[in-house]
């Protein structure tokens, strides 16, 4: 078959890197090669347009044993303990068929995680809808949640944590981020390195069909009218087999038969291979006649392209092959041994002991084109809102609209339908700032939190980065973790979009700065471009995910107040900063100015010792003031608990709602025992903490003197008033 | 006492049921689903999760897998059998206990903590409990509104066969407080003879005050008295 530009177009690449494919060969390509690059050099395989920006984020720190370039990132905990984990995107998929896509996102990042050797203890997940009232919003909503829930719930992994949120700029390109995090054996750990030849190429867990062919490249484009007619290109997730899977592999994973191991994620056979033969410097050899098949009649090129689910690749020791054979018999998978290590560096395609394709390694891997793309700063905007200029709002409309809207309301209906509890170690569900997962049979945990701001770096890349680092870094020291590490899931439109491309890099330069100065690294990570339908991009949107350790286990304290009658403090200054808040957007549909600075400073020494606090044993409860600001706060800390709270009026601060709306950064509500009051402002004070006295907890009603008071079931009632409408 | 946990593929509480038993001093053993032959057990259970992925009816498979007959065997000669929430269902699908599981009334899988009350305290499995004792215990299912014809459940009525109810903290039994849509908000029955309880909320989440609270752990220790 001739290469036309036409065949090429199709496959996603450009002519100009056709011609250097051709370059690299020294010839022309058959399809099936042809196929194979487009495969591995689209931007969702090659970070072409990425790579370059990514390498400015810190990835390194005592805490770190792997950080990113491996299945996921490795932390370590003490005691021979890692933690593994990794958030990736599956937006584009999910978009076309929000079941599937979301079902086969959670399988993937799982595997991910499994692929290491680390038994997964834990999902999160970040998704982002449009506007509720869009047509689409709805079903895409529900499918996607039954589909991340249908994953986790059958694999049996806890869904312990994630955000919900709802945006117009999501209308045509809905954002489904998964994160998983998995415990292993510091010492037992699997990477995916090739070494030595001649070694036993292992086919394992799922036969391979005709689905999800070229999904990687239909990630790696934007949207338009026809995007429907991609539904072939998602992929079908069979949890049930994943199980088998993980359990296969980790009991193969017991004694020393592995050499590496990869999963067949994003371009399936192709890139596994191609990623375990190039970090080894080695070639590999398939005969692709023994691919265990699921259909009739499947060409090479729909093989080496297919992106069936729940499949890995092995690489063996010599003389292993029997006993892992007989694990994965047991376990009801297919075991094939396709291929072998080689030291021809080359990718060598056999079909009917014919050779249907030659590739050298290093083409489809080190010599992936990387594109320095054009991009613009953002200039910071010196749009000011001054309230004398807008209506006047009573507290406590404004405190009711924040709270019924789409994006405050309680998102238990979510929650209820993902499994949270099973492998019984979920100390801390999601509705607190944190979920804590216990290290089984250890007395220590892991706190995980997502999160994201895309308002923010909309507004200002740089600052918008830096916020969502430190509101992440924030909801792992409420619950009394160290925080350790990050992953990040980098959201954006289309790279070859010059604006799109600056808030790219700069949002990058803002998580850099925040997570150098928080010794926070990034230690795994994806990234998604092209998300947009038509030249419209979505706003940035960096998902940033957590992992901190608690070293000692204890009760968890939970967000909700505990105490009728004990004090509340606020740490960290606050000066009204309502540019970009819920406030001005809920009550105003105003969506202007900066986010709130951050000072990278009081953010780590608030934080620090709140959780010198924490450590103590001084404090009751505590909740990082995010979205929304103090009253917001303080109206969660009242949910699912028995009391509520009465409220200062401030005293310097001329209007009420920049004081109680206002959405400053570094900032923290914490109910303190009035018997401990005076050790804590002892703390506070010897380490020179900003903090002030707001009020106390109270029975039945949230009050501010002579301003606003609401019983605690009507203010419970309004935060679950929208989804019954829904 | 001797425990079995038979192990499905799709299992997927197995190992938090073993950890509840050997925390409560039973000495327990895993049995893979393969086997023919099970160890000597005074207690057999069937674990939940999703066996054999309940891509057919749930626990229709494993309701007829090798194992399955040996635990009908045992159950018929008086052996206790404890079926926690897919263990039900498939205790349901091999017609140990009679009526069936539906999907949820609202269509969709619920994880919460509910409350069940004891509604029969008189059995090896509940003697600890008092009567009517309200427990608050964690359900996580798709599938768990029980059904079945008037005949079996007046028989439940009369012989004192239910096992647990949906309520609320108060003990109140209303439509409200029935999370699934279950016949007379059942949340667990016994066979006839009593040895056989299947119950959808899982008690061995329930053991533990730091994940949750304690109250799953009188099931246990009723079956060691």
């Amino acid at each position: 078959m001739k290469i036309t530009n036409k065949i090429i177009e199709k496959h996603g690449l450009k002519l100009e890197e056709y011609e250097n494919i051709k370059r690299l060969l020294q010839r022309e390509p058959n399809l099936l090669e042809l196929g194979i690059f487009s495969a591995m050099w689209n931007e969702h395989c090659s970070y072409k347009s990425s790579r370059l920006h990514l390498k400015k984020l810190p990835t390194k720190g005592k805490q770190v044993i792997q950080g990113p370039g491996e299945n996921a990132g490795v932390i370590d905990i003490g005691d021979d303990d890692a933690i593994i984990f990794k958030i990736e995107s599956h937006n584009h998929p999910s978009y076309i068929e929000p079941y599937q896509g979301a079902a086969t996102g959670v399988g993937g990042i799982l595997r991910d995680v499994f692929t290491m050797g680390a038994r997964p203890i834990a999902l999160l997940n970040s998704i982002h809808f449009g506007s509720p009232d869009h047509p689409k919003t709805k079903s895409l909503l529900n499918g996607v949640v039954s589909g991340i829930g249908g994953y986790g719930n059958c694999i049996g992994i806890p869904t312990v944590a994630g955000e919900t949120k709802f945006n117009a700029t999501y209308n045509e390109n809905i954002l489904v981020n998964a994160m998983a995090v998995g415990h292993a054996n510091k010492n037992k750990i699997f990477y995916s390195k090739a070494k030595g030849v001649n070694k036993s190429v292992v086919y394992v867990g799922s036969k391979t069909g005709r689905d999800g062919i070229h999904g990687a490249s239909m990630a790696s484009a934007e949207f338009d009218e026809n995007s429907d007619e991609k539904k072939p290109t998602v992929q079908v997730g069979d949890p049930f087999t994943e199980k088998l899977l993980l359990e296969a592999c980790l009991e193969l994973m017991k004694d020393n038969s592995i050499i590496s191991i990869q999963d067949m994620g994003a371009a399936g056979l192709t890139s596994s291979s191609v990623e375990m033969a190039s970090k080894g410097g080695l070639g590999m050899e398939l005969e692709l006649d023994k691919v265990p098949c699921r259909e009739e009649n499947m060409t090479p090129y729909e093989m080496m392209l297919s992106e069936s689910q729940e499949r890995m690749l092995i690489i063996l020791d010599d003389g292993k092959e029997n006993s892992a054979k007989k694990i994965f018999e047991k376990w009801d998978l297919d075991f094939v041994i396709i291929g072998k290590t080689t030291n021809t560096k080359n990718l060598t395609l056999k079909f009917n002991n014919k050779i249907e394709g030659e590739i050298p390694i290093n083409a489809l891997a080190s010599k992936a084109p990387v594109y320095d793309r054009e991009w613009v700063k953002k200039k910071p905007t010196k749009e000011k809102i001054n309230l004398k200029d807008l209506k006047k709002i009573k507290i406590e409309d404004a405190l009711v609209k924040i709270l019924s809207s789409p994006n405050h309301s309680n998102k238990s209906w979510i929650t209820n339908q993902y499994d949270q509890s099973v492998m019984c170690d979920t100390i801390q569900k999601s509705g607190s700032d944190a979920a804590i997962i216990r290290i089984h049979n250890k007395d220590k945990a892991i706190a995980v939190s997502v999160d994201s701001s895309a308002n923010y770096c909309k507004s200002n890349p740089i600052l918008g980065g830096k916020q969502i680092v430190c509101e992440n870094w924030r909801n792992l020291i409420t619950v009394g973790a160290k925080p350790l590490a990050i992953t990040n899931c980098l959201n954006f439109g289309n790279p070859e979009n010059k604006e799109v491309m600056g808030e790219f890099t700069e949002c990058l330069d803002g998580i850099k700065e925040a997570c150098e100065f928080l010794n926070y690294p990034v230690v795994s990570g994806n990234v998604s471009f092209y998300n947009g339908t038509n030249k419209k991009n979505i706003f940035p949107t960096p998902v940033i995910g957590g992992v901190g350790l608690i070293k000692k286990l204890f009760k968890p304290l939970g967000h909700s107040f505990k105490k009728d009658k004990s004090k509340l403090i606020l740490i960290g200054k606050t000066f009204g900063h309502l540019e970009q808040s819920c406030f001005l957007k809920e009550n105003y549909s105003i969506n202007k100015g900066m986010p709130p600075e951050i000072n990278l400073l009081n953010e780590k020494n608030n934080g620090e010792n709140l959780l010198k606090l924490i450590d103590k044993n001084l404090i009751l409860s505590s909740h990082d003031v995010s979205n929304g600001g103090l009253l917001v706060t303080v109206s969660e800390m009242i949910f699912n608990s028995n009391y509520g709270a009465k409220l200062h009026k401030p005293k310097k601060l001329t209007s009420l709602c920049e004081y109680f709306f206002g959405e400053d950064q570094a900032r923290y509500v914490v109910e303190i025992d009035e018997n401990n009051y005076s050790k804590a402002e002892k703390i506070l004070k010897d380490n020179n903490i900003y903090y002030e006295m707001i009020g106390n907890t109270q029975k039945d009603y949230l009050e501010i003197d002579g301003e606003l008071k609401i019983s605690t079931k009507d203010l419970f009632k309004v935060n679950n008033k929208w989804y019954n409408n829904y | 006492m001797r425990s079995s946990v038979i192990v499905f593929p799709g299992s997927n509480c197995d190992r938090d049921i073993a950890v509840a038993l050997e925390k409560m001093q039973f000495k327990n053993q895993m049995v893979w689903h393969k086997e023919t032959k099970l160890p000597k057990s005074d207690l057999i259970v069937l674990p939940g999760g999703f066996s054999y992925g309940d891509y057919l009816r749930s626990g229709a498979i494993a309701g007829k897998s090798l194992i399955i007959d040996e635990v009908i065997k045992e159950a018929n000669a008086g052996c206790l059998i404890l079926g926690i929430c897919n263990g039900f269902q498939i205790l349901t699908e091999t017609g140990l206990l009679k009526g069936t599981l539906l999907r949820n009334k609202n269509l969709k899988f619920i994880n919460k903590d509910v409350h069940v009350k004891v509604i029969n305290n008189e059995t090896k499995f509940s003697n600890k409990y008092k009567k009517n004792q309200i427990l608050n215990i964690n359900i996580a299912h798709n599938e768990g509104n029980y059904f079945t014809n008037s005949k079996h459940l007046d028989q439940l009525k009369k012989d004192n066969l239910i096992a647990f109810k949906y309520c609320n903290e108060d003990g109140k039994i209303n439509e409200s407080t029935n999370p699934n849509g279950s016949l007379e908000s059942i949340a667990g029955i016994y066979n006839s003879k009593k040895n056989i309880l299947g119950m959808m909320p899982h008690p061995e989440r329930m053991v533990e005050e730091i994940v949750s609270n304690k109250d799953g752990i009188n099931l246990f220790s009723s079956l060691l008295s």
